[in-house]
């Protein structure tokens, strides 16, 4: 019963994923760019909170005075080695499995297999950020003070070294991470999404369109009139609305608005499809003559 | 009531998406302990019915924003229902009574051959030193060494091995330790991906460190107490770096030699172990942290030293590789 994962090829970043009930998920990949924007959220916070935490307990050491700050120092070091290899564990071992910065862009983490994501896969995915993150930056760092010619070369070398690491996602077609590539996880999109109000419901009884209003259109329009009147946009209803009219030969009635007329047509449009999908006939666009 | 058959088909169970959707929220925001039982339950069942609306919306419904809703509701239920739900308590209990161990026991190769580099390279560091006393500086760079070279005083020498540290508390030493060597053995492990050779480097590089100290300190005359004062804490801190870089071994094994799986399987195959193995070094790291921060420090005896290091380390292979019952 485990769930079988294959790339479909038609959108780039688009799996296959069958949950055991045998249902295709469809899940969308987190893309590069919103990879590299939720680690800068995290690292944002990262630095914020080390900020705080330092602020906090400089002032806390400094009231109890330099003899009695041990216990502070403790608590700094601790904090400071909670949050640089703790923070994204703790947050991924968490129900959305997701730090700040993927649940601010609809990401998680998830096990390519379809399974359980364990501790140890997230353990080890986080554990692997050191020769990401750590050692490019150790090189980037040694660059400036690198002064004879063979640390000059050596550092060069190491950054190269590291900087395929550190953009290895971008070589692959799955967007993994070196820490993904062990671990076995993977980064999906997981949005929450609000359930928006069906159009159909909206329409009233004053239009009245024929097979023939109805017979210039397929799915792919429909949806793309769905999309123009939930953005609700003026200029954009009335350019279509013309369009529309001028290709069914619809004429226009005297206090008939743009809104009301593609609202109506849009319902009766998806009624005229939806009856020919459960007959097995579905129309891809107007192209398709099916 | 209105006239296509996608409209009834969403009227009708609509209320059940917006209670999965609601129940999901509240388990989400990190209180899934405080959903009561009923309510538990009451999600793979709704879980269930999204999925099978899912299915017919796709088949029947033309509405675009409901498709994409089911999708992205039933992708939060998928990972909720077939999620780690366990409670910390019980999945903590589990990882010391078996999977910890179990992980050790499984890595007993790549732990010998660990043992194994970090032993030959402790050996040269101390034939090297005690042939020629100039290798010391290349081995120990000066401000690694802190005094402790060639040149060196036997009194200054002995002095290190027993001195309580100026200023900073034991306890804030300790901690000190133990952050640094567990940031060096996680990197140690993470560069085993790199086909296993930086991991090689890194321990041989401990062991040469550590045979160039017992040269020096050999050759005064101060084997025995250079030995106590290293075993006290050595033994559970090599072991924790060994098995850091056995772990390390693991995955960059399986990436060179996937065998008949995919790289991707093998990688993550050897993850599973690798990983566990790695959380309990970090264990080991703050026991050893604690050895040689607190009592290295307050322990001046020679012999209550190597007891307490060959103490614990009969504790860990006792722990690791007795054989016991697993249910």
């Amino acid at each position: 019963m485990v769930p079988t994962t294959a790339a479909v090829p038609a959108e780039p970043f688009v799996r296959r994923f069958i949950t055991p009930e045998g249902i295709d998920l469809r899940l969308t990949l987190g893309s590069g760019g919103e990879r590299a924007a939720a680690f800068l959220i995290d690292a944002a916070i990262m630095a914020a909170s080390l900020v705080v935490l330092t602020l906090v307990i400089g002032v806390l050491a400094a009231s109890v005075g330099l003899e009695n700050a041990e216990p502070w120092g403790i608590v700094w070091l601790l904090g400071f080695f909670i949050l640089r290899n703790g923070y994204f564990i703790l947050f991924e071992l968490t129900a959305r499995a997701a730090t700040p910065g993927k649940r601010a862009l609809g990401l998680r983490v998830a096990a390519r297999d379809g399974g359980r994501l364990t501790g140890e896969a997230v353990f080890v995915r986080n554990a692997m950020r050191e020769i990401e993150i750590f050692l490019p930056a150790v090189f980037v760092l040694a660059g400036n003070a690198a002064g004879d010619p063979v640390d000059a070369w050596l550092v060069l070398l190491g950054c190269l070294w590291t900087g395929g690491l550190l953009f290895f996602p971008l070589f692959n077609r799955d967007r993994l991470r070196v820490g993904d590539f062990v671990a076995g996880t993977w980064v999906v999109k997981a949005p929450r999404r609000s359930l928006r109000i069906d159009l159909a419901e909206r329409q009233d009884g004053a239009f009245s369109f024929s097979r023939q209003h109805l017979a210039a259109y397929g799915v792919k329009e429909l949806q793309v009139l769905e999309g123009v009147l939930r953005a609700a946009d003026a200029r954009t209803m009335a350019a279509v609305a013309e369009r529309i009219r001028g290709k069914i030969g619809w004429y226009r009635a005297e206090h008939e608005t743009d809104a009301a007329f593609l609202t109506a047509y849009y319902g009766a449009l998806r009624g005229r499809l939806e009856q020919r999908l459960l007959f097995g006939h579905r129309r891809r666009d107007k192209f398709d003559k099916a | 009531m209105s006239g296509l058959k996608s409209q009834r088909f969403r009227a009708e169970r609509e209320a059940d998406w917006k209670r999965l959707e609601g129940l999901l929220a509240k388990a989400e925001g990190g209180r899934a302990t405080r959903l009561a039982a009923g309510e538990l339950m009451e999600i793979p069942v709704l879980y269930r019915a999204t999925i099978s609306a899912l299915s017919v919306a796709r088949a029947t419904s033309l509405d675009a924003s409901l498709v994409a809703y089911l999708e992205a509701l039933a992708t939060r239920a998928y990972f909720f229902v077939y999620g780690a739900r366990t409670n910390v308590a019980e999945s903590l209990a589990r990882f010391f009574r078996i999977g910890w161990p179990t992980a050790v026991r499984a890595l007993w190769r790549e732990t010998l051959a660990a043992t194994a580099i970090l032993a030959l390279a402790t050996l040269a560091g101390f034939a090297l030193v005690w042939s020629n006393p100039d290798w010391y500086g290349s081995i120990l760079p000066g401000a690694l060494a802190e005094g402790r070279d060639p040149t060196a005083t036997t009194a200054f020498l002995r002095e290190v091995l027993y001195k309580q540290p100026k200023g900073a508390g034991l306890s804030f030493f300790a901690t000190f330790l133990f952050t640094h060597n567990a940031g060096v053995s996680i990197l140690a492990f993470a560069l085993g991906f790199a086909f296993c050779v930086p991991t090689v480097l890194l321990v041989a590089d401990n062991g040469l460190t550590l045979g160039a100290l017992l040269a020096l300190y050999g050759s005064r005359g101060l084997g025995g107490p250079i030995g106590g004062w290293l075993a006290i804490h050595g033994t559970t801190e090599l072991f924790a770096t060994v098995l850091a870089a056995a772990a390390g071994f693991r995955i960059g094994w399986a990436v060179i030699f996937p065998g008949p799986r995919s790289r991707l399987e093998a990688a993550s195959a050897a993850a599973r172990i690798a990983g566990a193995a790695m959380a309990g070094v970090v264990i080991m790291l703050i026991a050893a942290g604690v050895l040689e921060g607190v009592g290295r420090q307050t322990i001046r005896l020679d012999w209550a030293r190597y007891a307490i290091g060959a103490a614990m380390l009969g504790l860990w292979l006792a722990y690791f590789y007795l054989p016991r019952e697993e249910k």
